[in-house]
């Protein structure tokens, strides 16, 4: 019985296995979809800036409405000086949505549920923000830790929860994420699994309580990754203009 | 009823399935750390191309599509007002010459007007004067003719009844008594000779 909501995230080899020295970076399912979701986004978007019409087709106006939303999600969170990392979270963006509505598709594999992949795209970014912060603002950078119009006598207890705040980030950005996509998968596995289990006579219940949950959780895969991009430009506007 | 015992089945199989799911589960995949190196590396793969790709080839070419459609667009509306403009001043200038035109139109009308009336006015004068002369001429020849033609007649009555009596008795008669006879009749006096 296929019944363990959580069979679906075992990562297995596909094909030989391959080794560079000590690591294995064998070929997986994680991997195909990751391979599958990039390859979408291609082709979506070579589709859709091939060629310029005034009046756009519907997968030129696909790929110009996405550009406009993440361009103008940019601009409003992060200001204009974030325009030289617009191709990067634009990517971000569409990575994490394609992944999400990748892994919708029943049989699919979801890239997005897995803690490691979240996790080294947060890192990736928590660190990039670091530097950048460190670059544009030198040391003075810090300061992002000591919020203005604080009581002196507190300070040294805000500091301490400003830091600890600042390294979470790429543990919150990445297990928020990773759990919404887990949880969400696992309840429909379970909720599936409640169906086969009751049968003709209540496997109704749990069934429309599926489909309910499958609209649910397409809005998730969207939510979850405009949340991941949004949170990239928060962190992003806060390393570019330093306001505290 | 029914809807009691589809609950107490419901119900039950939480239990259950929690028995089946946790007597087969082995912990979360996520954890299992045998891939995270290959998810790691093909993460980095795809996602590095993916980023790539998109910053140097396509996405420069969507935002130039984006801004050519912009300035398109703006420029035919920038066309379409100065068109709009144009044709409104042109509509103006119509304008104008059609009130100019019917205020000429006007003008030639009333002059025209005027004249003919002017015109019709002196020929109408003209026209009396002369009807009123040959009404005169008229009168004047119609009171000679009168004058005359009494004369002619009572010359003519007297030579042909002095004619006439000479041919009834054969006898001259004395002209001057006829006439007489005759001037007496041309004023009307025919009952002296005729009897009432």
């Amino acid at each position: 019985m296929a019944a363990n909501p959580m069979t679906q995230f075992e990562v297995y080899r596909i094909g030989p296995e391959i080794k560079v020295g000590a690591f294995d970076i064998s070929f997986t399912n994680a991997s195909l979809f990751m391979v599958i979701s990039s390859l979408a986004i291609l082709l979506i978007f070579n589709l859709g800036s091939k060629k310029n019409s005034i009046l756009p087709n519907k997968i030129q106006l696909l790929a110009e409405l996405s550009y406009s939303f993440v361009s103008k999600m940019i601009s409003d969170t992060a200001g204009s000086k974030a325009k030289p990392y617009f191709s990067f979270i634009f990517s971000l963006f569409m990575f994490v949505l394609f992944c999400n509505m990748f892994g919708m598709i029943p049989y699919t594999f979801t890239v997005t549920s897995h803690i490691i992949v979240t996790f080294v795209l947060a890192a990736f970014i928590f660190i990039g923000v670091t530097v950048i912060g460190f670059i544009k603002h030198g040391l003075g950078y810090l300061k992002l830790f000591v919020p203005s119009g604080v009581p002196i006598v507190l300070l040294p207890l805000i500091v301490v929860i400003e830091i600890i705040s600042y390294l979470s980030r790429p543990i919150s950005l990445s297990v928020r994420l990773f759990a919404n996509m887990m949880a969400g998968h696992t309840m429909m596995k379970v909720f599936g699994g409640f169906v086969i289990s009751l049968g003709i006579v209540g496997g109704w219940l749990p069934l429309s309580f599926s489909v309910a949950l499958t609209g649910l959780e397409i809005l998730v895969a969207f939510l979850q990754a405009y949340v991941f991009a949004i949170l990239t430009c928060i962190y992003l506007n806060d390393a570019l203009n330093l306001h505290h | 009823m029914i809807k009691k015992i589809f609950f107490q089945i419901v119900f039950f199989n939480f239990f259950f399935i929690k028995e089946v799911f946790s007597a087969e589960s082995g912990g979360m995949p996520q954890l299992n750390p045998e891939f995270w190196i290959s998810q790691i590396f093909w993460l980095t793969l795809t996602f590095g191309i993916l980023y790539v790709v998109l910053s140097k080839l396509i996405l420069p070419k969507i935002s130039s599509n984006l801004e050519l459609r912009k300035s398109q667009i703006q420029e035919n509306i920038e066309a379409a007002e100065k068109q709009r403009e144009s044709s409104e001043t042109k509509l103006k200038e119509y304008d104008e010459i059609i009130q100019k035109s019917k205020l000429e139109a006007k003008n030639i009308f009333k002059e025209a007007r005027e004249k003919a009336l002017k015109d019709i006015n002196s020929k109408k004068e003209i026209l009396d004067k002369q009807i009123d002369e040959e009404i005169s001429n008229a009168e004047k020849e119609i009171e000679a003719l009168k004058k005359s033609a009494a004369e002619k007649i009572n010359k003519i009555a007297i030579e042909t009844s002095s004619d006439l009596v000479k041919k009834l008795i054969g006898a001259e008669v004395n002209s001057s008594s006829i006439s007489a006879i005759v001037e007496d009749l041309s004023k009307k006096n025919g009952s002296k000779y005729y009897g009432s």
